[in-house]
C-alpha cells in the first residue's frame, strides 16, 4: 500500500474516529460513571494529572449500575418500544405519501422535473424548528386547520390534534418526506420506459405492469428511504416534544429530561448507548443492502 | 452424395390477387401535433412474410411498428389484423409481440422468468409454461442460462432472450425494432441468418424495423423503403436493388452511379441518353418507351461497371477517364474513375486472385464500360 492510498483511506477514517468514535467513547465512559453534584455532574473524572494510577482508579470506579437501572424502571423500555413503534408507523406513512409524489415527479415531463425537485427540497431552506413551530399554529385548537374546517362547516367543535400522537405523525411525515421522496425518485427516474411497454406488450394491464415491474425495480429506493426515515425518527426529540405534548412517550424526550432536567448525565448516557445499539441493527442492514445494490449494478 | 434440385413453390403471396393479407394499413395518417409522421399510407403484409421497414431515422418506420404493437393510434385510417380492426385494442390484448431495440429485459427476473412473463399473463397451465420456456430456451440455444439474470449474460445472449420472450406466446405477428443494432458486425451477420432460420421454422410473420439496408436485404422477403412518412417502394430485395423505383431508392440501397441526362433517341426497347458535352451517348434499356427530350437518370451499380486499360471493342457503352482513387476492401476493390468532364464513375472489381499484381494504379488512363442492360433508366 503506497502513501497516497493510505492518505485517501485515512481521511474518512479519521473523520469517523474524531466525530463518532471519540464522542461515543466519552458517552460510554460517562454511562459507566456515577452521578454527582459537581461540574461535570459525574464521578470519576478522567484526570491525566494523576498519571497511570489515576486511570486505574477511574476504571475501578466504573460499573453497570445505570444499565441495570434501565431494565428495572419500565419507563425506559416502554419508551424504547414506543419510539420504535412510532418510527415504524411514521416510516410506513411517509412511504405511503412519498411514493406517489416520487412517482408523479418521475413521470412528469422533462422540463418540470427540476422544478418539482426544487419544491421537494425547498423546505430545507428554512429552519426545521421554525417549520415545526408553524405546525403548532396550524394544528392548534384555534389554528388555521380548525378555522378552515369550521368555516367550511365540516366540523362544529374544533378538533384536538395538537399534543396528540396524530400531530407527531403529521410533523414527522412532513419533516422526513424529502428523505423518502428523493431516493425513490432516483430509482423511478432511472426506470426504462421500454420495460413497462414490454410488460404491456406481453399481456399486462398498466396496473399489473406497475406492480410487477415498477414496484420491484424501485425497491432499492424504497428501502433506502425507509431507513433514512426510520433511523433518525427513533431518536427524534423536537417533534414529539413540540407537537406531541406529554402523552407521547419517546426515547429522545426521556434522554433530554434525564440530561437537562435531572442532570443525571450517566443515566442519560446509558440511554443513549442503548439507543445506539438498537439503531446499529437497521444501520448494518441498510449498509448491507446498499452494498448488494452496488454489486447488482456493476 | 449428389444433390438433386427440388422444385419448391415460390413464396410470393403479394403477387396472388386472391391472397388475404394478415395486416392491412388503409389510408393511415399519424400526426404528432403539427408533425406528420405517417402520411396516407396503405400497405398489406401477408402471413409468413419477413417484412422489413427500411429508412433513415425519422422516416416514420418506428411509428408504423408502434401502431402495430398498439402503443400509438393512427390519427386517421384503418389497420386490420386477420381481418379484424385493431385500432383501439390495447397492446396487452393483441396477438402481437415486440422485441425492443433495448431488449427491455426485466433486470429483476431470471432469463427463464423473463421468457415465462408473457405466458404467466395468459391462461396457460403452470406445467405447460415450464415446458414452453424450456422449448424457447432450446430454440435460442440458451438452455444452460435459464437461471441467470440478464446482467450476467453477454449482449448477444440478451438479444436471444429478448427474441425468445417475444416468441414465447406464439404471436401471430412478431415485431422487431432494430433487433441487431447493438451487436457487433460479425455477430450481427450470424444472427441475421439465425433469425431467418427461426422465422422459417416457426412460420410466424415477422416485421422488422431497421435503418441498415444490408440487414433488410439479407433477412426480408419484402422490403418497404420509407422516407418522410411515405412508402417509396415496397418490393423484394432483388427488385429493390436491381429495379429501384426512383433516385432515392437507388441511392439509399447500396452504392450507385447516378448519371443525369436527356433522351436523345428512343427506338423499341433501347434508347440513347445524352448526358455531357463531348461524351459519347449512352445506350440503355428503359422499362417503358420514353419520349425524346425527356430528362432521365441512369443508375448503374459499380459492380456492373468494368474497367480496362484498352478501349473495349464490344461494349455498348465505354468512356475514357483516369483512376482517381482506389478503395481496397479485401474481397473487392472500388476504383473511382474521373472522366474528362469531371464526373466520377465508380467501378468495382472482385479480387479473384490472391497474388495478382494490381492492373491499375493512381492516375492511370483507363476505360470504363457497361452493357446496355446494366443500368436502370429512372425518370422520377
Amino acid at each position: 500500500m503506497n502513501f497516497r492510498r493510505l492518505f485517501l483511506i485515512a481521511v474518512p477514517y479519521s473523520w469517523l474516529l474524531l466525530l463518532f468514535l471519540v464522542p461515543f467513547g466519552i458517552v460510554l465512559k460517562i454511562s459507566l460513571s456515577d452521578p454527582a453534584l459537581a461540574i461535570p455532574p459525574y464521578v470519576p473524572k478522567f484526570e491525566l494529572a494523576q498519571g497511570w494510577a489515576g486511570i486505574k482508579a477511574m476504571f475501578a470506579a466504573f460499573d453497570l449500575e445505570n444499565f441495570v437501572y434501565l431494565t428495572e424502571d419500565n419507563l425506559y423500555w416502554k419508551a424504547y418500544i414506543s419510539s420504535v413503534q412510532i418510527a415504524l408507523l411514521s416510516m410506513v406513512l411517509t412511504l405511503l405519501v412519498g411514493y406517489p409524489i416520487a412517482y408523479g415527479m418521475a413521470n412528469a415531463s422533462e422540463e418540470w422535473r427540476p422544478t418539482l425537485m426544487m419544491l421537494v427540497i425547498l423546505p430545507f431552506w428554512s429552519s426545521f424548528l421554525i417549520r415545526v413551530y408553524a405546525w403548532i399554529g396550524i394544528l392548534g385548537q384555534n389554528g388555521y386547520l380548525n378555522q378552515l374546517l369550521q368555516a367550511l362547516g365540516i366540523i362544529d367543535e374544533p378538533l384536538v390534534i395538537l399534543n396528540t400522537p396524530i400531530a407527531v405523525y403529521i410533523g414527522i411525515v412532513y419533516t422526513y418526506l424529502p428523505f423518502m421522496v428523493l431516493p425513490i425518485y432516483a430509482t423511478l427516474e432511472k426506470l426504462d420506459g421500454d420495460l413497462l411497454e414490454a410488460a404491456e406488450d406481453l399481456g399486462c394491464s398498466r396496473i399489473k405492469a406497475f406492480w410487477l415491474i415498477t414496484v420491484p425495480l424501485s425497491r432499492p429506493g424504497v428501502i433506502a428511504g425507509c431507513f433514512l426515515v426510520f433511523i433518525p425518527v427513533v431518536g427524534e426529540f423536537v417533534i414529539p416534544s413540540l407537537l406531541g405534548g406529554s402523552r407521547t412517550l419517546m426515547i429522545g424526550k426521556i434522554l433530554w429530561d434525564e440530561f437537562f432536567s435531572n442532570r443525571d448525565w450517566p443515566l442519560a448516557s446509558a440511554v443513549a448507548v442503548i439507543l445506539l445499539l438498537i439503531l446499529i441493527i437497521p444501520i448494518v442492514l441498510f449498509q448491507r443492502q446498499q452494498q448488494r445494490q452496488q454489486e447488482a449494478e456493476r | 452424395m449428389t444433390f438433386e434440385a427440388v422444385k419448391r413453390p415460390v413464396f410470393a403471396p403479394w403477387k396472388d390477387p386472391d391472397a388475404i393479407p394478415l395486416i392491412r394499413f388503409e389510408g393511415v395518417t399519424k400526426k404528432f401535433g403539427e408533425f406528420v409522421a405517417i402520411e396516407n399510407l396503405s400497405l398489406s403484409i401477408y402471413e409468413r412474410e419477413f417484412f422489413a421497414l427500411l429508412g433513415p431515422s425519422g422516416c416514420g418506420k418506428t411509428t408504423l411498428m408502434r401502431m402495430l404493437a398498439g402503443f400509438e393510434t393512427p390519427t386517421t385510417g384503418i389497420i386490420t389484423l386477420d381481418g379484424r380492426d385493431i385500432i383501439g385494442v390495447p397492446p396487452n390484448k393483441r396477438p402481437v409481440n415486440m422485441m425492443f431495440q433495448s431488449y427491455a429485459l426485466f433486470p429483476h427476473l431470471t432469463v427463464a422468468e423473463n421468457i415465462a412473463f408473457g405466458l404467466k399473463r395468459s391462461d396457460m397451465p403452470k406445467d405447460q409454461i415450464a415446458a414452453r420456456v424450456d422449448e424457447m430456451l432450446a430454440l435460442v440455444q440458451l438452455s444452460k442460462f435459464g437461471g441467470r439474470k440478464p446482467h450476467q449474460i453477454s449482449g448477444g445472449q440478451r438479444q436471444r432472450v429478448a427474441l425468445a420472450r417475444a416468441l414465447a406466446k406464439a404471436p401471430k405477428l412478431l415485431l422487431l425494432d432494430e433487433p441487431l443494432a447493438a451487436l457487433d458486425r460479425k455477430l450481427r451477420e450470424e444472427t441475421q441468418f439465425e433469425l431467418m432460420d427461426i422465422q422459417e421454422k416457426l412460420g410466424t410473420t415477422f416485421v422488422i424495423v431497421t435503418h441498415d439496408q444490408e440487414e433488410a436485404m439479407t433477412v426480408a422477403s419484402r422490403v418497404a423503403v420509407m422516407n418522410h412518412g411515405e412508402l417509396v417502394q415496397v418490393e423484394t430485395p432483388e427488385r429493390i436493388y436491381e429495379h429501384p423505383a426512383n433516385r432515392y431508392v437507388a441511392d439509399f440501397i447500396g452504392d450507385v452511379n447516378l448519371i443525369e441526362g436527356t433522351i436523345s433517341a428512343s427506338e423499341g426497347e433501347t434508347c440513347q441518353i445524352s448526358w455531357a458535352e463531348g461524351q459519347p451517348l449512352l445506350n440503355a434499356t428503359p422499362s417503358e418507351l420514353l419520349a425524346v427530350g425527356a430528362s432521365c437518370c441512369l443508375a448503374i451499380r459499380p459492380e456492373k461497371v468494368s474497367i480496362s486499360s484498352e478501349e473495349p471493342t464490344d461494349a455498348a457503352n465505354a468512356v475514357a477517364g483516369r483512376v482517381l482513387d482506389i478503395g481496397y476492401l479485401g474481397n473487392i476493390s472500388t476504383y473511382h474513375v474521373q472522366l474528362s468532364n469531371g464526373k466520377v464513375i465508380k467501378a468495382q472489381v472482385a479480387n479473384h486472385r490472391r497474388l495478382a499484381r494490381r492492373a491499375f494504379t493512381w492516375e492511370d488512363p483507363v476505360w470504363v464500360s457497361f452493357t446496355a442492360t446494366a443500368g436502370v433508366v429512372l425518370t422520377e
